[in-house]
């Protein structure tokens, strides 16, 4: 009881409503620096659907796995948020390691769908119940989970960074030559390269067989499987997608990704918290600046730090910066799968350029910026800068974005593509746990800006764009709404600019995490981006979580296409706008 | 200007009739050849990762690599020159890589774009990436840089005109009688299979077992005493 009340008042709330209502089967977490609520896993299908219909915690926000490997367990970590705005809950499950199953949320939460599966596949924690439970980043066959604490990739060299050959030593091997086969790869004991079981992928086609719906049985016709991608031009990547048809007609549709994973949170892992910095760059590597923003913000919370007035300031200029020109390849590029091949995408790029300068000049790099440090930034504006900014947004970007709006809005081939398609009605949209533009497309008013203010957005004047008819044409629109908010923004964030430091403290390289876990999240362009980070005080995290919004809107992609024809396919995901880099990490 | 081309032709052997003089230019035939496939290189339509991003870009208004004759990007293989191989190449992407590069007609070049594509770059450790797409199919340029900036992958482009230039019509490997072999597609199994890689897989595979057996008699042994 005595550790309990050491607990501020405004945090007990909901966990500890949660525990009395459940008393036995949840308990509020006691670990230093947790926060939220242990379920018992044998209860928690009846735990959540409780979070959900009781206590209002209506949006599942991210699901996760931890291994936490000295304790011989597996937690599985929800956080929950009502789309009405406020702090979210976190509720979690364990289960022992060598046994690992958890009941599966799909039931409440169908967003859960993807996330549950990635926990499968990369921690091998097997979710009881759910529909369609296959490997999603690797391939069936592959051996092994690979974020267990205990697998050991081909190269792998030690726990964690700075490996000591480099520093402080400084004998730099190639890791190749430790490697039996000089290469990046490993095979369990006994293999035999003649004959070994390759992946034929016939569980993806059973189950895309499974989700056959919609059939129209007065007509006989057979079902063609058709598979595009990863090697297409409109999957924006290396993204694919087997879809069932009938006619033309979808029937059933399953995305299939990992052709770009590259075990950003392994790697994430065995760096130190400032490794990284750079990393998160690279996961939707067209914003790289406010991926900046939420691992700042995770590891912030974390350090109970944060940066002085005139660094929230440009982290805000940053990350609307960012955002505009996401939303401008957004736009251009969706375009393109419209079918105005490569047209409006010039006009878009060529304002997307003007940002990308600000932010060489800044940060030093067009795209992979690198810029935000823990309680700071890197480095000021250069001389110059903070003119051009302020030009590029009283001047030429409301000029540039009526410009767009004026030519593409009311073109009547985009209109009879996009309007109708594509639906997603705002209850689905809630429960299949899409986020940003897409969620706001269907009527749902939910930014992280607004419903849960991060760094100074409770500052700015601005409003949150709302659409209400949930199809491909409204999720274009929004993006045109929200260029137009985000120069609202910039341009009261570069007016009242103050000057003094960019950095808390002094500027370090090996950072002090106290111990703990944090969940920080921001309103990315694509999406709520969120990190979850658990430190145990050493200088690698723990856990390394993203909740890429790219991915996670996917989930209800197929329950989008369903029923469309077959072109629109392409469209639908142009208007979802994902990012490879950050759907398969 | 004239004039020197007028001297260039009648210092040639060969007999130009006088209606077509100064009008005619005189050139090897691999220098025509190499010219014509320099100006119209076809880049495959094909982007992996954040590289493809900045190639997106060079391609688009301000940079414009049009003015190297590479603005008509094919997304078929059967029809493209040149793949720039822009960004991570993973584990179970590279059987659809090779795959794409069997299917493409010769003469074709391969661009390593970005530290990724050229040796796996800040990715390298990682499970599931291959350390540099020329583990599996030949690369002509790389291109540094993560990513590379637009001016840098000009600048690898140029290079490999530069390379097309030196090349020589006689020795070319699509002209030869030899038959040029498709490169084997890797499998997906508990890890990436390269067949070529066979061999020492099954080396190393009997290697262990051995290792294993002598440590097995070794504890039995132990075990004895
Ligand atoms: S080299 Fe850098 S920019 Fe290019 S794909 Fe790799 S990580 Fe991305």
């Amino acid at each position: 009881m005595s550790e309990q009340t050491a607990i501020p008042v405004h945090e007990i709330t909901p966990a500890a409503d949660l525990a009395a209502r459940f008393p036995g089967a949840v308990t509020v977490d006691t670990r230093k620096g947790y926060e939220g609520c242990i379920v018992d896993r044998d209860h928690l299908v009846e735990v959540a659907t409780a979070v959900r219909d009781e206590f209002g915690y209506d949006y599942l926000s991210s699901v996760t796995g931890v291994d936490y490997l000295p304790e011989g367990m597996m937690e599985v970590v929800y956080h929950a948020y009502k789309t009405t705005g406020g702090p979210g809950l976190a509720f979690k499950a364990q289960t022992p390691r060598d046994d690992a199953v958890v009941p599966s949320l799909v039931a409440v939460y169908p967003g859960a769908d993807l996330q549950e599966r990635e926990a499968w596949d990369l921690l091998g924690i097997r979710f009881e119940g759910h529909p369609d439970l296959r490997r999603i980043l690797m391939w069936e066959g592959f051996a092994g989970h690979p974020l267990r604490k205990d697998w050991k990739e081909p190269y792998f060299e030690e726990e964690g960074k700075p490996f000591k050959n480099r520093w402080p030593d400084g004998q730099v091997y190639r890791i190749e030559d430790k490697n039996p086969f000089d290469n990046n790869v490993q095979y369990p004991e006994g293999f035999d390269p003649a004959q070994f079981e390759v992946d034929d992928e016939s569980l993806l086609y059973e189950s895309l067989k499974r989700s056959i719906r919609g059939r129209d049985s007065a007509l006989d016709t057979d079902v063609i499987m058709v598979n595009m991608g990863p090697q297409h031009p409109s999957t924006h990547g290396v993204f694919r997608v087997a879809v069932a048809l009938e006619g033309e007609k979808i029937v059933a549709l399953k995305p299939v990704m990992g052709y770009l994973h590259r075990n950003h949170e392994k790697i994430g892992e065995r760096n130190t918290f400032l490794h990284n910095m750079p990393f998160t760059d690279r996961l939707d590597y067209l914003s790289s600046l406010s991926n900046n923003f939420g691992y700042a913000l995770a590891v912030e919370k974390l350090m109970n730090i944060r940066p002085p007035e005139r660094a929230e300031y440009l982290r805000v200029i940053m990350a609307e910066l960012t955002r505009i020109s996401n939303h401008l390849f957004a736009v251009g590029t969706f375009l393109n799968d419209l079918g105005a091949y490569f047209t409006p995408v010039l006009y878009a790029i060529e304002e997307r350029e003007l940002i990308l300068d600000i932010f060489e000049a800044t940060t030093g790099s067009r795209m992979m910026c690198n810029y935000f440090r823990f309680g700071g930034l890197t480095r000021d504006l250069p001389e110059g800068i903070a003119e051009k900014i302020r030009r590029l947004v009283y001047e030429r970007l409301p000029r540039k974005i009526d410009e767009l709006d004026l030519y593409l809005t009311n073109n009547e081939v985009v209109r009879s593509r996009t309007e109708g398609v594509g639906v997603l009605t705002p209850e689905q949209a809630i429960a299949y746990s899409t986020c940003g533009p897409v969620l706001r497309a269907s009527g749902v008013p939910y930014d992280i800006r607004r419903a849960e203010p991060y760094s100074i957005y409770d500052r700015f004047d601005f409003d949150v764009a709302v659409r209400y008819h949930g199809d491909t044409y409204d999720r274009y629109l929004i993006r045109i709404d929200e260029l137009r908010q985000s120069v609202r923004i910039l341009q009261q964030a570069i007016k009242d600019l103050p000057e003094g430091p960019i950095q808390e403290g002094k500027p370090q390289y090996q950072v002090r995490v106290p111990a703990g876990e944090a969940y920080g999240r921001v309103e990315g362009p694509k999406g709520e981006l969120g990190f979850y980070v658990i430190s145990t005080g050493k200088p690698n995290p723990w856990r390394y979580h993203v909740r890429a919004p790219s991915f996670i809107n996917l989930t209800g992609y197929e329950k989008m296409c369903v029923g469309n024809k077959v072109a629109d396919v392409v469209a639908i995901l142009g208007s979802i706008d994902i990012v490879l880099g950050e759907t398969d990490r | 200007m004239n004039e020197m081309k007028q001297k260039n032709i009648e210092s040639t052997k060969f007999d130009i009739p006088p209606e077509l003089q100064g009008q005619v230019e005189i050139t090897t035939i691999d220098k025509i050849y190499n010219w014509g496939r320099r100006s119209s290189i076809w880049p495959l339509m094909f982007g992996l990762a954040c590289c493809a991003i900045e190639m997106i870009c060079t391609a688009a208004s301000r940079y414009d690599f049009a003015r190297f004759g590479m603005e008509i990007m094919r997304p078929s293989p059967r029809q493209a020159d040149l793949m720039i191989v822009a960004g991570t190449v993973t584990k179970k992407m590279i059987p659809q890589i090779v795959r794409l590069y069997n299917q493409m007609p010769e003469p074709k070049y391969v661009v390593a774009m970005g530290a990724c594509a050229s040796g796996g770059g800040p990715f390298k450790e990682g499970y599931n990436v291959v350390s540099g797409v020329d583990r599996y199919v030949p690369v002509d340029v790389y291109i540094p840089g993560c990513p590379p900036t637009p001016q840098a992958l000009i600048h690898g482009l140029i290079t490999l005109q530069r390379k097309i230039d030196t090349q020589s019509i006689k020795k070319v490997r699509w002209y030869s009688k030899e038959p040029i072999d498709a490169i084997p597609v890797p499998l997906l199994g508990p890890d990436v299979v390269d067949p070529r890689q066979n061999a020492i897989i099954r080396e190393q595979a009997e290697k262990i077992i051995e290792q294993s057996e002598t440590n097995a008699a070794g504890t039995a042994q132990v075990e004895q005493a």
